[in-house]
């Protein structure tokens, strides 16, 4: 069932009907039929394998627990009779107990994953091979079944067994309330990877109709849609005539395709994780931003803090660090230090431990030497500028260039160019086609070829690319807005109000407004939308009103004066509404779905 | 606050109210998009058009564009006084031909129903496009959901048919002139379902027809043959089927049996008039617009001559010339038609081709 299917559209207004209609202390029990049901939709054979994930995990986790408990229990009874030895011996053996459960955990959920999405990958290497070597033999590519979303539900899961194992959240005693967790259906297709500490907090409780939350969860679904349809589907014709005809498109049309492709993966990607979000939160849950707008990133690795955040800080608490501090790593360091001195010395267990998360961050997004040479891709240039940096702040020292605003705007620029750069790997269909792409987009480069017939050509009319250059110009505004806001509450809760002064002074109106309960949270735009702040504060104060103003009566100025502050306030709660309605048809006017466009599946859904 | 507030939350009234201007900007938004087919395709304004008939008709054809090009119901007036329409669409499929026919029955109930058999080579839905524009025309009735079901490609969807906005908002950007003058209302573009064409383009040749697998005429399409058939029964109809004189698709002598066989069964009249053709008197050197594919006005008017011949010699029919509601309904039509006539014959003049019609 696709997130933008007529079809989707009904399960989710129906799942919202009856999730609010059932009893709220099972209100989660509905939301686990209702992701079974979703997920038996798209093939009743995935059931099998999400079930086998959970119910390893589960009983794993059981498992953990029992170890942990009997730790707890044990250190109580013996308090004060043992010794310290035999206190770290007996945490020893837990945790080699622990561990032993961890690992069978592991090599069981990814086991399956592997199989499942590697081993054509693998044959086909295989057969390479035996090519190579000038054997005429060929192993034949299996049929096998790939489970939507597996790679996001076997990382969610397993990123709630190594919790366990590490103490850092309890273990679910109950099964099922642990399949919603691992089978949650909005954020199935396409993550976002969520943690169990931070999901579970809402998605248990029992939720309320509240017209606010609501609200906001069906505002942040159609700035999902409208991302969705009006821009990712509609440019997507663009991106793959020039993609898909390399020997057509060269030189400046790579560029254009690189740029038109980074448009597109952001609008889809953060479009769908907007929709998850949305939907989840018309439930009262909390789902976790998985972006901060990443193309205000100034440098690649900042890059990585905003964009797909569930996976790198998986792949960062998960693997990153227990490489770092793993045994054979802390040898090698010493190694290294002793041998290489200290400055090389230290760089080795950073760099082996980011190889190898680079590497596994380009093996998880797809079967394909392309995503791997992504990902080291990626690995070297984080590499390359980390090691570059002395030398930035040298230069910067010397020209203060980065105190100039122009300059930031500059190293946002630089970072879309180098990510979509390397982003190549993921539009070409192999990695020789990719260099020769990058190469050609220099060698080749004519501005001239970039002719209005031409961009006619990729497949979009005079007035798409119109809509699409407004849509870009409604995102960016949005987000510079969204940006603004973030900092100017962040500076406000540091107490440091004169960096962003009117935003501060717009996010107090706001909160002025907000019901007392959310009252010192101002999370954004949709806050500014419903108190109303989308207008300027009211022009008219009793203070203004002179005898000579605009009345010579002071009672009926202040009484006009009050009329049209009423009238302005009223004017600026209706915002929200007709907001609400012009963002509704938008999408369905602007979409682009039905006959005519190819339904698309999400860009991330084949990760 | 008091019981009321608390009983109807305070977003409740404008929540209420955006939801109703969102639908009703998007309801204008949709008669804006609708394509209008006025001065391009018209066939596709022609199944909407009957529902502005003031008269009824004793005699009913359904079927493709090898009714509505090669019968004319104004000579069938004229010659015989005999009141017909022709419910007509591009490429109609024999379940569409079934589901018009329920249709009309909701306004009248004709004494005699003609269907053209050639749509029976289609067993299967065949195009979005055609139904469109057979569909879109009819108004909301069971007859209307049925023929959708029943007509619905793959790729297609119900949602799309109940809100047709849906399937045309993607014509923001081609909305024209025409979109707003005929946002509200439409002009004729048929002749009681008559698609007039004078100009000529004599018949050359056709490519060898295909040599088939399976001469068998699909059960799909069959079975709605039969269905029609049993309507016609229960509503004490007389239904006759008819092939037209076109040439072309190729119309197979295994088809023909089949309908042979099939009228012979159940006691219907059927007639191929491409055998008949010499009888009819038709000169596929002048009487055919587009090579034999269809007949221009000249071969319309002699066929509907022939078979209105026969239809007021078989059916008790009767003479509406003498009716005096009906005499001037049909002046006005008449004219309408000769004005068409007219205007097309100028055009061919002019530019040596049709060009607005």
């Amino acid at each position: 069932m696709l997130f933008t299917s007529y079809s989707f559209i009904g399960f989710i207004t129906a799942v919202f009907i009856i999730y609010y209609l059932f009893p709220k202390k099972y209100q989660w029990c509905f939301l686990l039929a209702a992701s079974y049901v979703f997920y038996f939709l798209a093939s009743p054979s995935y059931l099998l394998f999400i079930g086998t994930t959970t119910v390893t995990v589960w009983l794993l986790g059981r498992k953990m627990e029992t170890l942990r408990v009997r730790q707890e229990t044990f250190l109580k009874e013996k308090k004060g009779q043992i010794s310290r030895e035999e206190k770290k011996a007996f945490k020893s053996q837990i945790k080699k107990q622990k561990w032993k459960w961890l690992l069978l955990g592991l090599l069981v959920n990814l086991g399956i994953l592997a199989v499942l999405k590697y081993t054509n990958f693998a044959i086909a290497n295989f057969n390479g091979f035996l090519s190579m070597i000038g054997s005429t033999k060929q192993l034949s590519f299996v049929n096998l079944v790939l489970p939507m979303g597996i790679s996001f539900y076997t990382f969610q899961a397993l990123g709630y067994l190594i919790d366990v194992y590490r103490g850092t959240c309890h273990a679910e005693k109950n099964l099922f309330r642990l399949a919603l967790f691992v089978s949650f259906f909005p954020q199935l297709v396409q993550g976002p990877i969520s943690r169990y500490s931070d999901l579970a907090a809402s998605l248990y409780t029992p939720h309320r109709f509240d017209a606010r939350t609501v609200s906001y969860g069906l505002y942040r679904i159609l700035w999902g849609y409208f991302k969705k349809l009006v821009i990712a589907d509609r440019i997507l014709a663009a991106v793959n005539t020039i993609i898909q005809n390399p020997e057509v498109y060269q030189g400046a049309f790579v560029l254009v395709g690189m740029l038109f492709y980074a448009f597109e993966l952001y609008a889809d990607f953060t479009g769908g994780i907007d929709i998850t979000i949305g939907i989840a939160q018309t439930m009262g849950i909390t789902v976790k931003e998985n972006f901060i707008r990443p193309y205000f990133s100034k440098n690649i690795k900042e890059y990585w803090n905003r964009w797909h955040i569930s996976m790198g800080t998986w792949f960062t608490d998960y693997i990153f660090y227990p490489i770092s501090v793993c045994k054979p790593m802390l040898k090698l360091s010493t190694f290294s230090r002793k041998h290489f001195g200290d400055a090389i010395g230290k760089r080795v267990p950073v760099y082996l431990s980011a190889f190898a998360v680079w590497l596994a961050t380009g093996v998880w997004h797809g079967a394909s030497w392309n995503f791997i040479a992504w990902g080291l891709t990626n690995y070297v240039v984080i590499m390359v500028s980390q090691e570059l940096q002395p030398l930035y702040s040298r230069f910067h020292a010397r020209f203060h260039l980065n105190e100039k605003r122009g300059y930031g705007v500059f190293e946002i620029i630089r970072t879309i160019l180098l990510m979509s750069c390397i982003r190549l790997f993921d539009c070409y269909r192999d990695v020789p086609l990719t260099f020769r792409m990058f190469a050609n987009m220099f060698t080749q480069f004519r501005l001239s070829d970039l002719t209005a017939e031409a961009f006619l050509g990729l497949g979009l009319s005079a007035a798409d690319y119109a809509l699409l250059f407004v849509s870009l110009l409604i995102v960016l505004s949005v987000s510079i807005a969204q940006e603004r806001i973030e900092a100017a509450a962040k500076s406000a809760a540091s107490g440091n109000t004169a960096v962003n002064a009117a935003e501060t002074e717009k996010n107090s109106a706001v909160q002025e407004k907000m019901p007392a309960a959310e009252k010192g949270v101002v999370r954004g735009v949709r806050d500014r939308i419903f108190a109303g702040a989308v207008e300027t504060p009211p022009r008219c104060a009793s203070a203004d009103i002179q005898p000579e103003g605009r009345g010579c009566h002071p009672a009926r100025a202040a009484r006009a004066c009050d009329a049209e502050n009423a009238s302005r306030f009223a004017g600026a709660a209706a915002w929200k509404y007709i907001l609400f309605a012009a963002l509704v048809i938008v999408v369905v006017v602007f979409g682009a779905y039905g006959i005519g466009y190819d339904q698309t599946q999400f860009i991330y859904n084949q990760f | 606050m008091n019981k009321n507030t608390k009983k109807f939350p305070r977003w409740l009234l404008p929540a209420f109210l955006t939801a109703a201007a969102v639908l009703a900007i998007l309801f204008f938004l949709q008669l804006l998009f609708l394509p209008k087919y006025m001065s391009d395709i018209p066939e596709g304004a022609m199944v909407a058009e009957y529902y502005g008939e003031t008269t009824d008709h004793e005699v009913i054809f359904v079927g493709d564009c090898e009714v509505y090009e090669n019968f004319s119901p104004i000579t069938l007036y004229e010659n015989y006084g005999i009141t017909s329409y022709i419910r007509g669409s591009a490429q109609q499929l024999a379940w569409q031909s079934y589901y018009l026919l329920e249709d009309t029955l909701r306004y009248e109930t004709p004494e005699v129903v003609v269907f053209n058999v050639l749509a029976l080579k289609y067993d299967e839905p065949q195009s979005e496009a055609y139904n469109r524009m057979t569909l879109d025309g009819m108004k909301w009735s069971p007859a209307k959901i049925g023929a959708i079901r029943a007509s619905m490609t793959e790729d297609e969807s119900f949602l799309d048919y109940l809100f047709p906005i849906l399937r045309y908002h993607s014509r923001w950007s081609d909305v024209s002139g025409e979109d707003i003058k005929y946002l509200f209302s439409r002009d004729k573009v048929s002749h009681n379902g008559y698609y007039m064409r004078v100009d000529v383009r004599p018949v050359d040749s056709f490519p060898e027809p295909d040599v088939l697998a399976d001469y068998t005429l699909g059960s799909n399409a069959m079975s709605y043959l039969d269905r029609m058939r049993v309507l016609c029964e229960e509503n004490d109809i007389e239904l006759v089927l008819v092939k037209s004189p076109s040439l072309y698709p190729y119309w197979y002598d295994e088809w023909d049996e089949q309908i042979v066989e099939y009228a012979e069964e159940h006691g219907l009249y059927y007639f191929n008039y491409i055998d008949l053709a010499d009888e009819v008197g038709i000169d596929y050197s002048a009487d055919t617009y587009d090579a034999g594919l269809h007949l221009n006005l000249s071969g319309a008017e002699k066929l509907s001559d022939y078979f209105g011949a026969w239809l007021s010699e078989t059916f008790d029919l009767t003479d509406y010339r003498e009716d005096e509601e009906y005499s001037a309904v049909y002046a006005e039509k008449i004219a309408f038609y000769e004005e068409m006539e007219a205007a097309q014959y100028q055009e061919l003049e002019e530019y040596g081709e049709i060009v607005s019609y």
